[in-house]
């Protein structure tokens, strides 16, 4: 990391691991639920949460001082939301596919703690440089482990990866499935998400015990 | 900073500036790109109209492949011969009747009022197909599709959309290996209009049975599954009388 200094590098490593948005602050763990059933979904909702944070992150520093303290929380509201809808609207006119497979994302990156709780906690306090860093890096954070959650959900529950069968047939019976494999129901509702991320917790704490709460 | 942030009036102010900005922001990006909205939402309805009575690029299994874009609208017109409107069991012919807004006159035609359901007339390999489009509720937000059949009342092709169906689980509807199954399925029992049932535990996984009115569900997604059954049943209810008359046996 030459280009950035070892501070500002952190913004961007930090929540990648010791302070990530899921594991650690756990924040967004709705969307980390409801969306990772498959891995090509988990992608598309890291970046698009990529693209608001780091914006969003930016536009409310920029802002920071000129924000009355009494309605920052809904001028915050009103910045995710106006981004949120320009790019929905940018992505309908040039890109309709992929704006068709992102539709049920937009209401729920609205709605993302992290995106909140980051122009809270960061952006209002930090230059523009600094809070655009954080927001890639907690945005990197939310993703990793939203494909992590991902790619377990869709091999273990379909036998499939970005839609290919990497386990073979599940219906004429080929690869794995010809010896008796079959795809695992439970992995493809919710519930299973929050059992992955909880091993990912556990898996976490147990090899850095010092990220373990006091209770 | 020179401005106190706290005072009141400054708070009203900011209030109003951030609202005429944002707002006006908004409403200049969504006047500027409308008219290409439109026109993309115009070709997505041609092409999954053409879809549904088989006009399409697949290839191999598992992709949905449309006609693409830049030669739908010539496609369309090559494949659909007529466009009409229902009231009851006649029909008269409207330019354009697949641009109307089904959801809203399916929920008219439900009230009792007065409704225009469209209805589009396909002709393929000298074959004709009869294609009705469809709105209901999924799990989220509304479903949609078409479905096409022949003068025998048997599917010949569905292509079913949703807005907010949970990735994986409900929108899997749109999935090649979920649609195919509804091919050759007939929607009568005997003589009554029966549609088709998206079952759980049929005991008919490979959809070998074409006359059982059912094709097997999607795991993890019953309220889309019966969302799609409804969907299906209650608009063949409002098209049934005219569909009565094209029938032959």
């Amino acid at each position: 990391m030459g280009l950035l200094s070892k501070k500002d590098a952190n913004l961007i490593l930090d929540p990648l691991a010791d302070n990530n948005p899921i594991t650690i602050q756990v924040l967004g763990i709705c969307s980390a639920l409801a969306i990772t059933a498959e891995l090509k979904a988990s992608v598309v909702m890291a970046l698009s949460v990529l693209f608001v944070l780091s914006m969003g992150n930016v536009v409310i520093s920029l802002l920071r001082n000129v924000i009355p303290s009494k309605i920052r929380i809904i001028v915050q509201l009103v910045v995710v939301a106006a981004l949120v809808i320009i790019v929905d609207q940018v992505l309908k006119a040039f890109a309709y596919e992929l704006s068709k497979t992102l539709s049920v994302f937009v209401g729920l990156i609205i709605t993302n703690c992290i995106i909140m709780g980051r122009f809270e906690a960061f952006a209002l306090g930090n230059t523009p440089g600094k809070a655009f860093l954080d927001g890639i890096g907690n945005a990197l954070g939310y993703g990793i482990i939203l494909v992590i959650v991902g790619f377990f959900r869709e091999l273990l529950g379909s036998g499939t990866l970005f839609g290919f069968k990497v386990l073979g047939d599940p219906v004429t019976k080929t690869g794995l499935y010809s010896i008796g494999y079959e795809n695992n129901g439970f992995m493809i509702i919710p519930p299973a998400a929050l059992i992955v991320v909880g091993i990912i917790i556990w898996v976490q704490r147990s090899r850095n015990r010092e990220l373990i709460e006091e209770a | 900073m020179a401005i106190s942030t706290d005072k009141n009036s400054y708070t009203v102010i900011f209030a109003v500036v951030m609202v005429v900005v944002v707002g006006s922001l908004l409403a200049f990006v969504a006047s500027g790109l409308k008219p290409k909205i439109h026109e993309n939402q115009r070709f997505e309805k041609q092409q999954n109209i053409l879809y549904a009575m088989g006009v399409n690029e697949n290839e191999g299994d598992g992709d949905v492949v449309f006609v693409p874009t830049t030669s739908v609208e010539e496609e369309f017109s090559k494949y659909i011969t007529e466009q009409l409107v229902l009231d009851g069991s006649t029909a008269e012919a409207k330019e354009n009747a697949y641009l109307i807004d089904v959801q809203k006159e399916i929920v008219k035609a439900k009230a009792g009022e007065k409704a225009e359901l469209p209805l589009l007339i396909g002709e393929k390999d000298g074959k004709k197909f009869y294609i009705i489009p469809m709105s209901g509720k999924g799990l989220w937000d509304v479903i949609s599709g078409y479905i096409s059949l022949d003068d025998k009342m048997v599917v010949q092709g569905v292509y079913f959309d949703h807005r907010g169906e949970t990735p994986g689980l409900g929108a899997n509807i749109k999935q090649r290996f979920f649609m195919d199954d509804f091919i050759g399925e007939s929607i009568l029992n005997g003589n009554s209009f029966e549609g088709i049932t998206v079952a759980k535990g049929n005991n008919d996984p490979m959809n070998n049975d074409k006359e059982d009115n059912a094709v097997d569900a999607l795991a993890g997604a019953t309220i889309t599954g019966n969302g799609v059954t409804a969907m299906i049943k209650e608009s063949l209810k409002l098209y049934k009388p005219y569909l009565e008359t094209i029938r032959t046996n």
